[in-house]
């Protein structure tokens, strides 16, 4: 198994502020929309720099979607930022016509995304957002896994024309991949070679991968790892080749089993491979108020729920 | 400048043209909504025959140009007919409206490229919306130019609209011309009756909008009622014209009723309809 190492733990959400601080350094058509949640997205720096290019658009996410949806008219390319329950859910007839039907080059920013949102409860974590993204044409859908990343997602996507769903968190977690690391859109990474088991994850669950690798080598299993950023487009060659020399998948999200990244990849092996499966993701439920950790221990999203769920589809595929 | 400039006199004879291309396209799918394309349709002719500096030569960042946004988008005959007549198509793909493989949607779409639209409406409430963040990226991009929308009134029971309301004069957005139809109707019965208005004027007044009202089926006050409306842009507030105008108009069985908002004539009613509709050189598609 592959060693990574890390000498800082740092949120998602500020990746996502510092990579919108570097393009309003570098890219002239980018603005920043925001419905009263400055602090939570880490957008005061670029708000300190760009004020013209800055709209507070007020608690009221419908109409931050509808205009956003018409700077792009005028050649913008409009970051919004809130919740991500707020940034999906709470508007989706919005960003289904006036963004995805569109075709209008919106990048949709969410913040505190899943159980890891923590004490505020279930009504603000959202666990249902990858699904209902997702499933819009037009719609790309990406779920970075560290600071690092989600800065270079960030950066990447203002290079991208087309509506963009960008989901990240609050948790401080190991920022583990390279600062120089090109953010490829709909390009996996391998983190870890291996041959009985495939783990996809995304998000904060892959760094819980990575430690469940550890785990599954001491007991002799090895796993290959891949960090699965962007949900879609997915990348189907990256995971028919891995499974076709493991022969059995688990996927790892902080995400409803139903229509996650589990949910395209088992999509993607009926079509193609039919293969032992197994979902490490909340299992059709709401979530509640706790700790993060409590949380993800609650409802089944640890480094130990990978390793299990590597047990048992690798004794399925033996079966 | 507007690429048509038309006299008042000319401009009858196109809505006329145009309230003729509304009924037959409707009759020819049996479906569409016929009511309110015909109340807006001296409005809408106005603006891209008269008043909107634009070119037919259709960008979809319309640098320089007036924009213009249909917020209800069931209305799309008459956005269509108008934009085919002053030159955005081929007037012959009126005749493909709504069917399978075609540009012309039920309700506008920019998805098949059809030139003119730059936003899918049709779900109601997100137009006005969608112009204020065009209306603002004018404003960053240095274009003096004007954005145009139109609502419904129905339309003002989407509380999205609302929130629209309350943005665009706390951030001074003074460079849009928003109209509210007001024909009094929507599907299930009159707006009084199904979630009343109120005084729009003073809630518009109150929210810190430029308020004026215009009949919109009398080109003889329209079009100086749209002259002071832009007249009142770029004074720090957002402009509002309230528009009366008949559901139906220029139909006699149609005018006046939501019965009408979204059924089409049958074969009697049209040749009626177009009996009514007459123009001196009718040049239908």
């Amino acid at each position: 198994m592959k060693e990574y190492s890390y000498s800082e733990k740092k949120d998602t959400r500020s990746g996502f502020g510092a990579g919108l601080l570097e393009l309003g350094r570098t890219n002239p058509n980018v603005v920043a929309l925001c419905a009263d949640l400055v602090g939570s997205l880490k957008m005061g720096d670029f708000i300190k720099e760009n004020p013209e290019r800055f709209f507070q658009i007020g608690i009221a996410e419908a109409n931050m979607m509808g205009i956003a949806a018409g700077l792009t008219i005028g050649g913008k390319i409009p970051f919004t930022g809130t919740f991500a329950n707020f940034s999906t859910g709470r508007v989706y007839d919005q960003i289904r016509q006036s963004i995805a039907y569109s075709g209008k080059n919106v990048k949709i920013c969410a913040s505190h995304a899943g159980l890891t949102l923590g004490e505020d409860g279930a009504t603000h974590q959202i666990l249902e957002d990858i699904g209902m993204m997702k499933m819009l044409p037009h719609m790309t859908v990406i779920n970075p896994c560290d600071y690092n990343q989600t800065k270079a997602a960030t950066i990447a996507i203002a290079d991208y024309e087309g509506p963009v769903y960008l989901r990240f968190g609050r948790p401080v977690i190991p920022v583990f991949t390279p600062a120089d690391q090109k953010f490829e859109i709909g390009k996996a990474v391998m983190l870890n070679e291996g041959t009985d088991v495939s783990i996809f994850a995304t998000g904060h669950l892959v760094w819980k991968a990575i430690l469940a690798g550890h785990i599954l080598a001491e007991k002799g299993i090895n796993a290959e790892i891949i960090n699965i950023h962007t949900i879609k487009p997915l990348d189907e060659a990256a995971v028919l080749a891995s499974v076709a020399k493991t022969k059995c998948v688990v996927s790892a999200e902080e995400h409803n089993r139903l229509g996650g990244l589990g949910d395209s990849i088992a999509q993607l092996l009926v079509r193609n491979t039919p293969l032992p499966m197994e979902y490490v993701a909340t299992d059709d439920t709401f979530g509640e108020s706790g700790t993060p950790d409590q949380l993800m221990e609650k409802y089944g999203l640890t480094e130990n729920d990978i390793v299990a769920a590597a047990e048992r589809v690798i004794a399925r595929k033996n079966q | 400048m507007n690429p048509h400039n038309k006299s008042t006199e000319e401009l009858k004879q196109i809505a006329s043209q145009v309230r003729r291309d509304i009924v037959r396209m409707v009759h020819a799918v049996n479906s569409g909504h016929p009511g309110g394309s015909l109340g807006c349709t001296d409005y809408l002719v106005s603006l891209y025959f008269k008043v909107m500096n634009y070119s037919t030569d259709f960008k979809m960042d319309g640098q320089g140009e007036d924009l213009f946004f249909l917020s209800n988008g069931h209305i799309s005959p008459v956005f269509y007919s108008t934009l085919a007549r002053a030159g955005f198509f081929e007037v012959s793909e009126l005749a493909t409206f709504r069917k399978l493989n075609s540009r012309l949607q039920g309700h506008p779409a920019t998805e098949e490229g059809l030139p003119g639209i730059r936003v899918a409406s049709g779900s109601l409430g997100q137009g006005l919306s969608v112009a204020i963040g065009a209306a603002l990226a004018k404003k960053l991009n240095n274009d003096p130019s004007l954005v145009y929308v139109l609502m419904g009134d129905g339309e003002l029971d989407e509380g999205q609209v609302w929130e629209a309301i309350m943005y665009a004069p706390h951030n001074k957005v003074d460079n849009i011309i928003a109209t509210v139809d007001l024909n009094g109707q929507q599907i299930d019965g009159s707006t009084e009756e199904v979630l009343s208005h109120g005084d729009l004027r003073k809630k518009f007044e109150a929210f810190g909008w430029h308020v004026l009202e215009a009949d919109g089926n009398n080109f003889e006050t329209l079009l100086p009622a749209l002259d002071e409306a832009k007249a009142a842009t770029g004074k720090g507030k957002p402009v509002l014209m309230l528009m009366n105008t008949e559901m139906g108009f220029g139909v006699d069985f149609m005018m006046g009723s939501h019965k009408w908002h979204g059924v089409a004539p049958n074969d009697e009613q049209l040749q009626v309809a177009l009996q009514q509709l007459a123009v001196e050189a009718a040049s239908d598609y």
